[in-house]
């Protein structure tokens, strides 16, 4: 086929008045778009191209099996679930708090928000011991505290890098079962540890500029006797 | 024994309850038993009960309810603002604000600072305790 050249976007002849009615009535639409100069032009006819031949499917044979009752088969569901909103309150840089999991009360780093709407969250490990982690922002407390993040790149992070391995299969054999049931935590790799160590390098620097914000991130928040959380402010 | 601060008109007052919590205000007329007529200069005049005021020492010269530009006038020139900022009971409400709008990072820093300044004494009251034994 000959390379299609650049076209200019479509503009509709036929304005609307109101969403689904158009000014010009389809007789009036005919005379617009010139058909009739165009079948005048090819001998009283539309032209028409022929339709492409389609490749040879294989013959299909009757299915040995039909079921009983008709049985309807439920539609397809295309529907693809968006990203979690993210809460006004974080942006990224921002100290979140986390109110769950192995690190509760713990002030961790926002760095991004995932494509699966999770958060992304680094300690940074030299001063909390929280790694590069995903985070479920509901979850969180997010402070106005803000830690400058410009100088870290999370471009090649995302729910890929995150992701279980999936688990080899196992020959079928007694010997399995009897045995140790898994083998010992697999190390972490070092390209990982790389990823967290340059994320954290120019995290570490900005933090190191703020007074007290080094200690303030390798604290955990907890509530004290008289504070009450629905008056503090974050 | 005797009362010192009257319902008068001129009588600087804190509202101590509803919408309008926390706010100075001027009594500029009595409306009846119950409910003053109070104005603010960034507030329009209104009626409020008494029992949602709490008088202050402050009292400004003026006439029954002043225009605006009187009334602010007036309270420019005793000074409302500075009297009340400088008050033992108007700092310690700038106390309890600036409290309630302290941040995380805020509070931690303050923390800090308190346990530093707890050791300072502390440092000084073993210096004390020396000399004396």
């Amino acid at each position: 086929m000959a390379p299609t050249k650049e076209r200019a976007p479509r503009v509709s002849r036929n304005p609307d008045l109101i969403r689904g009615i158009g000014k010009f009535s389809k007789s009036q639409m005919y005379h617009k778009k010139g058909i009739w100069a165009i079948k005048a032009k090819n001998g009283g006819v539309f032209p028409r191209h022929d339709p492409k031949p389609k490749p040879e499917t294989a013959a299909e044979k009757p299915p040995k099996f039909y079921p009983a009752d008709d049985v309807k088969k439920p539609l397809r569901n295309k529907h693809k679930p968006k990203q979690t909103k993210l809460r006004a309150s974080i942006t990224p840089g921002t100290v979140l708090i986390l109110l769950a999991g192995r690190f509760k009360g713990k002030r961790v780093v926002f760095l991004k928000q995932l494509p699966s709407g999770l958060l992304l969250v680094t300690g940074p490990f030299k001063i909390n011991g929280v790694p590069l982690r995903r985070v479920n922002q509901a979850y969180v407390i997010g402070t106005s505290t803000k830690v400058d993040i410009s100088g870290v790149n999370v471009d090649n992070l995302d729910d890929k890098y995150f992701s279980k391995e999936a688990p080899k299969k196992k020959s079928k054999g007694e010997g399995e079962f009897f045995g140790s049931d898994k083998e010992e935590k697999k190390a972490l790799p070092q390209q990982k540890k790389d990823d967290q160590k340059t994320v954290d390098a120019a995290l570490i620097k900005a933090i190191e500029s703020v007074p007290d914000l080094k200690t303030y991130l390798g604290a955990r928040f907890s509530l004290k006797a008289g504070v009450k959380p629905h008056e503090l402010v974050f | 024994m005797p009362f010192k601060r009257f319902v008068e008109i001129g009588r600087v007052a804190l509202i101590n309850y509803g919408p309008e919590y926390g706010r100075i205000v001027v009594i500029v007329d009595v409306i009846d038993q119950t409910r003053a007529l109070v104005d603010a200069p960034d507030m329009e005049r209104s009626p409020i009960n008494f029992k949602r005021l709490s008088l202050t020492d402050i009292k400004i010269d003026i006439k029954r309810v002043p225009k605006k530009k009187d009334l602010i006038k007036a309270m420019e020139a005793a000074d409302v603002k500075n009297k009340w900022e400088k008050s033992s009971w108007g700092r310690k409400l700038i106390v309890k604000k600036r409290r309630a709008a302290l941040n995380d990072f805020d509070r931690f820093k303050i923390m800090l600072a308190k346990i530093k300044r707890a050791g300072v004494v502390r440092q000084e009251l073993a210096k004390l305790r020396k000399t004396a034994a």
